[in-house]
């Protein structure tokens, strides 16, 4: 973490005891509050009420295809990194119905569009990396030109508390994307965890109002340097990574190395890495009608490059062996989105290793692709 | 409107019924389902007249007698559209496993009499005798498919197949994966979805019910399976299980054990 980073956040400090009044602000400004909560072996985002429902000493022990959580003796709440899901599925929802349509009478067709009806929703333990994801998204769903109503309207409704992480699993590599594990920006108010409380800082103009008004005391030395050691563990602890992005871009170089091949071996083309990936966007269309033959619903639910669906036009199905289409993800993701959106399509949150059946690894992949120079081999 | 209603047959064949009761589950829907078709063949809910001339016809159970081959020829013929629904009917089902196995052992040790059963060889798809226009897969059978399919022909809609892995759909679901957080010997990366995810939603291993998925990586799998402490015998046993007649989830339980299967396991 630079000087000027941190010097830029100025954190106020907040006692242990004082979390539940935090929580208590956002409910009072009409805001639903959604918190990271153990349900299922994993942490999921649900409303929480009450600060005891946060998962206290809880951290997540991840590896290729494996995820375990684990309760320590320390009384943190954020210990853990993260679960199966970032907040991709509050704003792009897996299934959901974009319009009505209804034959009238006269033999007309009357389509309603169908928007969400939603509150406006604060969550709390926001990752860097699940940000970064979010500013990605963003400029895929609220391109100037064609705006996604259904993404708009989650997207406005939404305030972001997020968190420093202190802890890294085994599959993260943020510091490697430059992503993570402390906050870059897009957030509303900023967290770290220490010891006995928090250092907060707002990082937009209604967060910082928030902040102004707990009247925190400004942190001291020693807790700014406790702030810096946190995230220095976290990034400490990882021991994957990815290379930059100019090396990245070699990839389209690889096109026929013989590790697509060994990949799509491993491969079960199930679609969960795509799933998981926080910046993912792939979606498919289909109608739903009624028995009636007079209405009909158009849905949309996620897709992904790993379906026959998705490598098919018309009869014509592009990319016919797993090996290819893993290969389409994998160089779409980590070069070809640098020249659609800037930078690569990766954060390093590792979710697509963690919860891949077979484990397989997309570090490792890129590592053996472009191990050996520029080179097609 | 005041066109005659297309009509409807729903017809059995070697099966247990369970997807007629699954139609029959159906409630208000079935109730609303005669407003638009006209039932003409449905003996488990009362209409029998299996020889009628029909649009759409429903078809329960695999081929495994001399009959059903008889009277699969007769329902094809007297029907413009014909779905085969269930394990059953689109793999050969659960009996299909007699085709592995050996079958006149079987009898000897079943039946006080074996001469007077008269079976094929095998059990099979329809498909494998006659041509059929959708497929509609599961044990039993998703009765919100079949309507929705026959929504889409009543309009003159070709239906859609689902094709892609269980994955897909738990992930859709937000059902936390059962392999990798509980390391239960899941089947949902190779098995085609269309429950809705039942069973990984209550914290169980999907166990293929619904047959193979558009894309089936059996060796990655049985590997993962294995190195969850499934012994090889094992994995073969949840390839062969209710869909052993589907050709990828035949090949690879062959793969990993040769038949026959003996009778006294």
């Amino acid at each position: 973490m630079s000087a000027q980073h941190i010097a830029a956040r100025r954190p106020g400090f907040m006692e242990r005891e004082r979390l539940q009044g935090f929580l208590d602000v956002f409910r009072l400004l009409g805001y639903r509050t959604l918190g990271p909560v153990v349900e299922e072996e994993t942490i999921q985002w649900r409303e929480v009420d009450t600060i005891d429902a946060l998962p206290t000493g809880v951290h997540a022990r991840q590896g290729a295809g494996e995820y375990h959580l684990e309760v320590q003796s320390d009384n943190r709440l954020f210990a853990w990194n993260h679960g199966p899901q970032a907040i991709k599925p509050l704003l792009f929802s897996a299934e959901e119905t974009l319009w009505h349509e209804r034959l009238m009478a006269d033999g007309q067709v009357d389509i309603k569009q169908t928007l969400p009806e939603v509150k406006p929703t604060a969550i709390f333990g926001v990752r860097a990396c699940d940000l970064a994801a979010l500013a990605l998204q963003d400029r895929h769903f609220l391109s100037q030109q064609n705006p996604d109503p259904h993404y708009r309207i989650r997207r406005e409704a939404l305030f972001l508390i997020g968190v420093d992480c202190a802890f890294s699993a085994a599959t993260c590599f943020c510091t490697s994307t430059g992503d993570g594990p402390s906050l870059g920006e897009g957030f509303d108010i900023g967290m770290a965890e220490l010891d006995d409380g928090y250092l907060a800082w707002g990082g937009s103009a209604k967060g910082g109002e928030i902040i102004d008004g707990l009247s925190l005391e400004p942190a001291t030395e020693a807790q700014l340097n406790s702030m810096i050691q946190e995230t220095d563990r976290a990034a400490a602890q990882q021991h994957r990574f990815l290379p930059g992005e100019t090396e990245l871009k070699q990839l389209y170089d690889k096109l026929n190395h013989g590790h697509w091949d060994e990949v799509g071996e491993r491969c079960l083309s199930c679609g969960n890495c795509t799933a998981v990936c926080p910046t993912c966007f792939c979606y498919s269309t289909g109608y739903q009608r009624t028995l009636d033959g007079r209405s009909a619903e158009m849905k949309r639910q996620w897709d992904s490059c790993f379906s026959q669906t998705h490598s098919s036009m018309g009869q014509f199905m592009l990319r016919r062996e797993t090996a290819l289409r893993y290969r389409q993800w994998l160089t779409h993701k980590l070069a070809g989105w640098q020249e659609q959106f800037g930078r690569s399509g990766c954060v390093g949150c590792g979710r697509c290793i963690t919860w891949c059946p077979v484990g397989i690894d997309l570090t490792q992949a890129v590592a053996a692709l472009l191990d050996g120079g520029l080179a097609d081999v | 409107m005041n066109r005659t209603k297309p009509k409807l047959a729903i017809h059995k064949f070697s099966s247990c019924d369970g997807c007629q009761l699954a139609l029959l589950n159906l409630g208000e829907s079935l109730l609303e389902l005669p407003k638009y078709v006209d039932i003409t063949h449905f003996a488990e809910a009362g209409p029998n007249n299996p020889n009628a001339k029909v649009d759409i016809a429903l078809v329960e159970g695999s081929i495994s007698t001399p009959d059903d081959i008889e009277r699969i020829k007769q329902v094809r013929e007297n029907s413009a559209y014909l779905i085969a629904i269930g394990a059953c009917a689109t793999t050969g089902g659960l009996q299909a496993l007699a085709n592995l196995a050996d079958r006149d052992a079987w009898m000897a040790a079943v039946y006080a009499r074996s001469d007077t059963i008269e079976t094929l060889s095998s059990s099979t798809a329809i498909s494998e005798h006659v041509k059929v226009d959708l497929e509609l897969h599961g044990c039993p059978v998703n009765s919100q498919q079949v309507t929705a399919a026959l929504a889409d022909l009543l309009v003159g809609v070709k239906p859609v197949s689902e094709r892609q892995p269980l994955c897909m759909e738990c992930k859709r679901k937000g059902v936390v994966c059962t392999m990798v957080t509980k390391g239960e010997p899941c089947m949902g990366p190779v098995t085609r979805t269309g429950c809705g995810a039942l069973c990984p939603s209550l914290g169980r291993a999907c166990y293929s019910c619904y047959g193979p998925a558009e894309t089936v990586n059996d060796g990655a799998l049985a590997q993962r399976l294995q190195s969850l402490g499934l012994t090889t015998e094992a994995v073969a046993r949840r390839f062969l299980f209710i869909t052993s007649g589907a050709p990828p989830f035949r090949d690879a339980g062959l793969r990993l054990r040769p038949p026959p299967l003996e009778t006294d396991e």
